[in-house]
């Protein structure tokens, strides 16, 4: 019975064993190795993150490494390991922040194998197999501190580029019963859902008749962009608003001319002042029958 | 059997209000009911309050039209209000631009443009 098991068990001694070893070394020459680790990282990190920063961060990494090694052994992924990962992850937040790159982020982690060489001196098989399992771990750890680096960068792209939208697509209101978006920059699909569905809510919220789209700011017109803008004012329109085109600039006028884009028989004029004297000619032609009908 | 929207009156004007999703039958029994209606009464205004309306797809964007035109051949504007900025979008993305119907942003402004018509209509008489 016990000989049927053997190779299992001993398989299993020597995987407990060389984390063991690794977790005696780490323990025993703490200071040494720590020392060893902080130096190579903060060689490759040449000064672009303060020692006393540094050495903080790491001692912290160590000893949560330490007691992840003595619970949970080598399984990277096991729940021991959540304080592991969690500094790991912290530390890839603030690495892509600072704008380091995914190989000096990863670097951190990988050095600790470094650290670990200086110690081997003699060579023994319990060494090497404490060396491979730190090897191991690290490997796995590596990993996963390169994908949480890419995916806090990921992050920090996404919410930038939501800023980038909010910021760019304000809807004012000009007047009573007329609300204007002046539009800034390169227009693209997406922009110009979101400032089609800001302005249509706007519409429905202040209850405004008219919209003033001014198109100052935007450096070309495609045909792309022109069917959206056309989509917004026949939108506008369905809702029971008008809408109205300004500041078309005159080589936009050529281009829209020589692409052929039909505005029909919506309202264009030079600029927003001409437009919003235009919207409240209108209101006013409104009130003035609106007030014929009390009288 | 399917539902059918209450259609109110107030004065010379039919009002309905659509609260539920609208399925090809509802919509049909609406444009004859409305008929019915506007003959019964004599109403010079109908509104249609979409304001509820989460869909609205092109069979029933075309029936609006189609329920305008009916309405406008027996002497009664059709106003229709409350629509959404997505069910605006949708329908301009289906192509379909309501020819036809007249559109105001809310209730209010609905009626106003009712009264209007009938105003210029009195004074026209």
């Amino acid at each position: 019975m016990e000989g049927g098991s053997g190779p299992g068990k001993n398989e299993v001694a020597v995987k407990l064993g060389s984390s063991d070893h690794l977790l005696g070394l780490m323990t025993t020459r703490r200071d040494e190795l720590a020392a060893a680790w902080i130096e190579v990282v903060s060689q490759t990190l040449a000064g672009r993150i303060s020692r006393a920063e540094l050495d903080q961060e790491l001692h912290e990494l160590y000893a949560a490494l330490v007691e992840a090694l003595r619970a949970g052994g080598l399984d990277a992924s096991g729940e021991h390991y959540t304080e592991v990962r969690a500094l790991l992850a912290e530390l890839s937040r603030n690495r892509a922040r600072q704008g380091f790159r995914p190989a000096e982020t990863a670097v951190s982690l990988f050095a600790l194998k470094r650290g670990l060489e200086r110690l081997l001196d003699d060579g023994s098989a319990d060494d090497v197999a404490a060396y491979l399992a730190l090897s191991r771990l690290t490997d796995e750890l590596g990993m996963f501190t390169v994908d949480s680096f890419a995916a806090s960068r990921e992050q920090i792209i996404s919410s930038q580029a939501e800023e980038l939208l909010e910021l760019s697509t304000p809807v004012v209101k000009l007047w009573d019963g007329v609300i204007g978006v002046p539009l800034v920059g390169t227009l693209d699909s997406a922009r110009t859902q979101v400032v089609m569905e800001k302005l249509l809510q706007e519409l429905v919220d202040t209850g405004s008749a008219h919209a003033i789209i001014d198109i100052t700011g935007v450096p070309a017109v495609d045909t792309e962009v022109a069917q959206h803008l056309l989509k917004t004012v026949v939108a506008a329109r369905l809702m029971g608003a008008e809408c109205i085109v300004s500041g078309i600039r005159p080589q936009i006028a050529q281009t829209i001319v020589a692409l052929g884009i039909e505005f029909g028989d919506i309202v264009t004029k030079a600029t927003l002042a001409d437009a919003l004297r235009h919207a409240l000619r209108r209101s006013a032609q409104r009130a003035a029958l609106s007030v014929g009908d009390a009288a | 059997m399917s539902d059918r929207v209450p259609i109110l009156r107030i004065g010379e004007n039919l009002l309905v209000s659509i609260q539920i999703d609208l399925d090809d039958q509802t919509v049909m029994n609406l444009q004859e009911d409305l008929a019915a209606q506007v003959v019964k009464y004599g109403a010079r205004g109908v509104v249609i309050d979409i304001t509820a309306a989460e869909i609205v797809d092109s069979f029933v964007g075309r029936m609006l039209s189609t329920i305008a035109s009916v309405s406008r051949l027996l002497d009664a504007e059709t106003v229709v209000v409350g629509m959404r900025p997505a069910v605006a979008i949708t329908l301009v993305e289906l192509g379909l631009s309501l020819g036809g119907v007249r559109t105001a942003l809310n209730l209010e402004q609905g009626l106003a443009i009712l009264a209007k018509r009938a105003s210029a209509g009195a004074a026209g008489r």
